[in-house]
């Protein structure tokens, strides 16, 4: 490969980047590190992960909480429940929620799982653990990005935050934020403050994920070690690089969206208004000529892109927890990269078919459904690529493997009824109904979160040299995959009786009130595996202190770099050189061998792969 | 009280959970790591097996239980179009959906570790890959096909002699109006709406064809089988016009209206009948986010025969003639005493600003 002329350049690199190289890495953390600089502000790419996920972890209790909320809502329309008012006065006043605040509820749920948990949860989290240590860097390009990557999204979390609790609540017009709704604070309550510290906090959160994505993009073009050139690099790193220049190609333009957003609201522009006459003032607006599709345009440019970056780590942390534990090669590498590239390109040519029936041109429409349903051929090359790695494999079911098969076996369902919402003819009567709310949860929420699952227990034992609970995991696996198809595969028949999202109650509704009971076991469902998403929290951090010990560099017996680190390492990651590469990582069950690590050299007699 | 102990129940919950947890990790280490592995193994690739029975059993159980519930006949020729593109795509993924579930679940358990298995080392197969590329492409190809050829037909023009119907939405209601014997829609322009002045739609009643044009709040009436173009816009926010049973959707935007049209099949009677429902009215739903009321953002649709609708259309009275009594020939004959001219005085002076 012609890498190898390249990657002279980051083996030099490496050695300027640290006196790290030499002597035992433990003997040097001494170095003025301080409680500051080891926990809080730290610049080691290790710690940042766990930061990202320890914040992604109480954002994703607060969203899951949200939902809860809003479920008893739904399951129980007609019921008041006191101890709702007595937590949260006046938004449940006599026990009942208050349609404001239901849509704020919504609003967050949608908002803080799709943004704060499984992009910068997720990520964040991955990125900054998997790429130094499975390409061989002692650290991310710039740690000093880094570490800011993580404290703007730290000040994205504050600001969100404070946004629960200002006079006129939060943003309540959806995750979408769709203007007018969004810009005009007579429209709803929701528009006003609780909108503009939506948007500050989105756009610091924007800054975040930009500063983390340059530096994943140029930490894997430009850092890897010797020997490992592109094609050796493990799935999870094409992965995080595809997400990475997803997020930065599309990050931006979804700012620009919310700017203009603001100029409307606070500037007197007239970007996405126009004809306005408000009730609630008695008043028409004096802006003329605007647009409010084109908002459209500007969230979904971001929007569709954001869904694989949700999606693509975890695929990626998939397909090499599939092959570590199936003890067989990934099938088809070269498919698996060449079906992310498409799938990245293609998410950027997509994004109208959020809009099939806002009265975008038909014909535009129609290059929309091609473009689309092309999406679903790249998706069911790596559906047919997992199932054939398990094929004659030999396999593990860590917890780890397990959330994976889950994994494949959501994907498979939620990819399927996107070939229905993309077919624009079936999105008439689909769209923004539980049909959708159904696809998309069960193919970007639930499959994502099973990704991160998976990742997070097969990494722990780097983070943090101890075992989670297995017992505690299985369990949470099993009800988690039950409860996720109880809860959202009913759902898709709700949405095609037509049932709309975004309701609060249908009981006054001749054409949907036919789903009261259903409502109610979802709802319950819904609670149950709330609560063993808890079990998980808490077995993930009893486990930090207490979890069995790990004993040996590499557990579960796997060729990749991360495994050669000492159980903890320390910053800058290998205490002595950095290991130089000769293989791919998949020599599993090569020549009747169980693995051959990334490390050992190519034998002589050895069969070419 | 019964939250209480709710909660209670799942913090006891959990300190079982926690207690079995802990002791089976300790039984683990006894019995040794390779022999509870083993057993774990054993054990989840059982419940993968279960799962993926009990599974598919589940999904037909589900059907059978709703699909009672769900779409009912198509009341228009669109609908019915859009229904069948449905049942071909239900039978395209439910096949790839079947088998893709069992062999993954399959293999799993098949392939479950065993010590004496040894794997077969099969990194790629480019005949294999074309293959699961090939065929995806074609079976998209069908559905891309059928779906362009429905969906061109749905949003191509209206037949000729449609009905013409306007439509807009506000925050939380809608507003119909019709073009009158003149068949034309009178001019408006939002800064003269004004719900004080009865104008909710901003008419210019200086145009002439607007003064015979019938604005209606309560329910649109729609003639079977004659088609229908909905002329949709919005006041406020985005509102969306989504006729379930019509199968149809389209957004009402503020400043760029939109349209759509369709034919329906079946009087509201008929669907009484048909559905076995007598409450079975054909409810119009907002299906876009548009405030606090999004919910209960409901209207109504009546779908009459040619006569009932002329009939009910002979009883409506022009909005101008609402807002401009004097202008009223019924009320003209009748003697007017000084106040109420000059209370409709005062409302002319009020529309003309
Ligand atoms: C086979 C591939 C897929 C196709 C053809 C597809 C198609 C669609 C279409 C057409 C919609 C719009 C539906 C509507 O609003 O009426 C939609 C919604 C959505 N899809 Fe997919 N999808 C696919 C896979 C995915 C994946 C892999 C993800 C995420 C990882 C995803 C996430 C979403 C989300 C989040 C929404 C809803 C957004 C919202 O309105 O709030 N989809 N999908
Ligand atoms: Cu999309
Ligand atoms: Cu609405």
């Amino acid at each position: 490969m012609s890498n190898e002329a390249i990657l002279q350049k980051p083996a030099d690199a490496v050695v300027t980047h640290g006196d790290h190289r030499e002597g035992n890495g433990h003997s040097e953390h001494h170095h003025k590190e301080t409680f500051i600089s080891k926990y809080v502000f730290s610049m080691d790419h290790k710690m940042i992960a766990k930061q990202f996920l320890i914040t992604g972890i109480i954002w994703a209790i607060i969203g899951g909480l949200f939902s809860v909320l809003f479920r008893l809502q739904l399951g129980y329309p007609n019921d008041s429940f006191p101890i709702l008012e007595t937590l949260l006065g006046k938004w449940a006043k006599g026990g009942k929620i208050q349609p404001e605040f239901y849509y704020a509820l919504v609003t967050m749920h949608g908002t803080v799982l799709v943004f704060f948990v499984l992009t910068a949860g997720l990520s964040g989290t991955f990125a900054n653990f998997l790429i130094p240590l499975q390409i061989g860097a002692r650290d991310m390009a710039s740690p000093f990005m880094n570490m800011l990557s993580y404290w703007f999204f730290w000040a994205a979390s504050v600001v969100m935050i404070s946004s629960l609790f200002v006079e006129t609540g939060p943003a309540s017009g959806g995750w979408t934020s769709y203007p007018p709704l969004s810009a005009l604070g007579g429209a709803s309550e929701g528009s006003k403050t609780g909108m503009d510290l939506w948007l500050i906090s989105m756009a610091l959160f924007v800054v975040s994920s930009l500063l983390g994505g340059l530096n994943y993009i140029s930490t894997i073009l430009n850092m890897r070690t010797k020997g490992m050139s592109m094609t050796r690099v493990p799935l999870t790193i094409w992965a995080l690089f595809f997400t990475a220049v997803l997020g930065v190609l599309s990050f931006p333009v979804l700012l620009s969206g919310f700017i203009l957003l603001l100029f409307d609201r606070h500037g007197g522009t007239s970007f996405y208004l126009s004809d306005i006459y408000l009730a609630s003032t008695q008043q028409a607006l004096p802006n003329e000529g605007g647009s409010a599709i084109l908002y459209q345009h500007l969230f979904w440019f971001l929007g569709h892109p954001e869904v694989y970056i949700i999606l693509l780590p975890a695929m990626g942390m998939v397909s090499e927890i599939m092959s570590v534990n199936s003890r067989k090669p990934i099938f088809g590498y070269m498919a698996m990269i060449g079906s992310l590239f498409a799938i990245t390109i293609l998410a950027f040519l997509v994004w109208a078919h959020h809009m099939f029936v806002s009265g975008l041109n038909p014909f535009l429409g129609s290059v929309f459904v091609l473009l689309t349903l092309l999406i679903a051929v790249p998706s069911a090359i790596k559906v047919f690529n997992w199932l054939t790695t398990l094929w004659r494999g030999n396999i593990r079911f860590t917890p780890a493997m397990l959330f994976s098969i889950g994994f494949v076996s959501l994907f498979i369902s939620g990819g399927l009824t996107g070939i229905f919402l993309g077919n624009s003819t079936l999105d008439i009567h689909l769209h923004d109904t539980y049909f959708v709310v159904a696809h998309f949860h069960i193919v970007m929420g639930v499959a994502s979160f099973f990704g991160l699952f998976a990742g997070v227990y097969h990494w722990f034992p780097k983070m943090y040299g101890r075992y989670l609970n297995n017992t505690m995991a299985y369990l949470h696996f099993w009800v988690t995959l039950i409860g996720a198809y109880l809860i959202f595969w009913p759902m898709h028949y709700e949405g095609l009786a037509g049932m709309p999202r975004r309701y609060m109650d249908f009981s006054q509704w001749v054409s949907f009130n036919q789903f009261g009971d259903l409502n109610r076991f979802i709802s319950i469902v819904s609670i149950i595996v709330f609560a063993v998403q808890l079990l998980f929290v808490f077995n993930f951090f009893y486990s930090i202190f207490k979890g069995r010990r790990v004993t040996t560099s590499n557990p579960w017996d796997s060729n990749t770099l991360e495994w050669t680190t000492p159980i903890r390492p320390g910053h800058g990651n290998w205490p002595g050189e950095i290991p130089e590469v000769h293989r791919w990582p998949y020599d599993y069950g090569k020549d009747g061998r169980e693995f051959i690590p990334q490390t050992e050299p190519v034998g002589a007699q050895e069969t070419a792969h | 009280m019964s939250t209480f102990f709710l909660i209670a129940i799942f913090l006891l919950g959990f300190l079982v959970t926690f207690q079995i947890a802990k002791a089976s990790e300790y039984v683990g280490i006894l019995k040794g790591e390779k022999k509870n592995f083993e057993q774990n193994n054993r054990i989840n690739g059982f419940l993968l097996l279960a799962f993926l029975v009990f599974g598919l059993l589940g999904v037909y159980w589900c059907n059978e239980a709703l699909k009672g519930r769900i779409l009912g006949e198509a009341a228009s020729e669109h609908g019915q179009n859009i229904d069948r593109m449905l049942y071909i795509t239900i039978a395209v993924t439910g096949v790839v959906f079947v088998i893709t579930q069992i062999l993954l679940f399959w293999f799993a358990f098949k392939y479950q570790y065993k010590e004496t298995r040894k794997v077969y080392f099969f990194s790629h197969d480019n005949k294999l890959e074309l293959i699961w590329t090939v065929v995806p492409a074609i079976a998209l190809s069908v559905l891309v096909g059928f779906g362009l050829y429905y969906w061109l037909g749905i949003t191509g023009d209206a037949p000729k002699g449609a009905l013409e119907v306007e439509i807009t939405g506000k925050q939380f209601a809608w507003i119909y109006r019709y073009p009158g014997d003149d068949k034309i829609f009178g001019k408006k322009y939002y800064k003269n709406i004004s719900d004080a002045e009865d104008n909710s739609l901003g008419i210019l009643w200086d145009d002439k064809s607007s003064q015979d044009d019938i604005v209606n709040e309560q329910a649109m009436y729609l003639v079977k089988n004659r088609p229908v173009k909905l002329i949709i816009g919005a006041r406020d926010v985005i509102h969306d016009v989504g006729l379930s049973h019509f199968r149809m959707k389209m957004d009402a935007v503020p400043g760029t209206p939109t349209t759509m049209w369709f034919t329906p099949l079946y009087t509201t009677k008929e669907m009484k009948k048909m559905t076995n429902n007598p409450d079975f009215v054909y409810e119009i739903s907002c299906d876009q986010m548009c405030g606090k009321g999004h919910f209960s953002m409901k209207g109504l649709i009546e779908v009459v025969t040619q006569e009932e609708y002329d009939l009910w259309m002979a009883r409506q009275k022009p909005k101008y003639l609402a807002v401009f009594p004097d202008k009223d020939p019924a009320n003209a004959k009748k003697d007017s005493t000084v106040a109420t001219a000059a209370a409709v005085d005062t409302l002319k002076m009020a529309a003309s600003k």
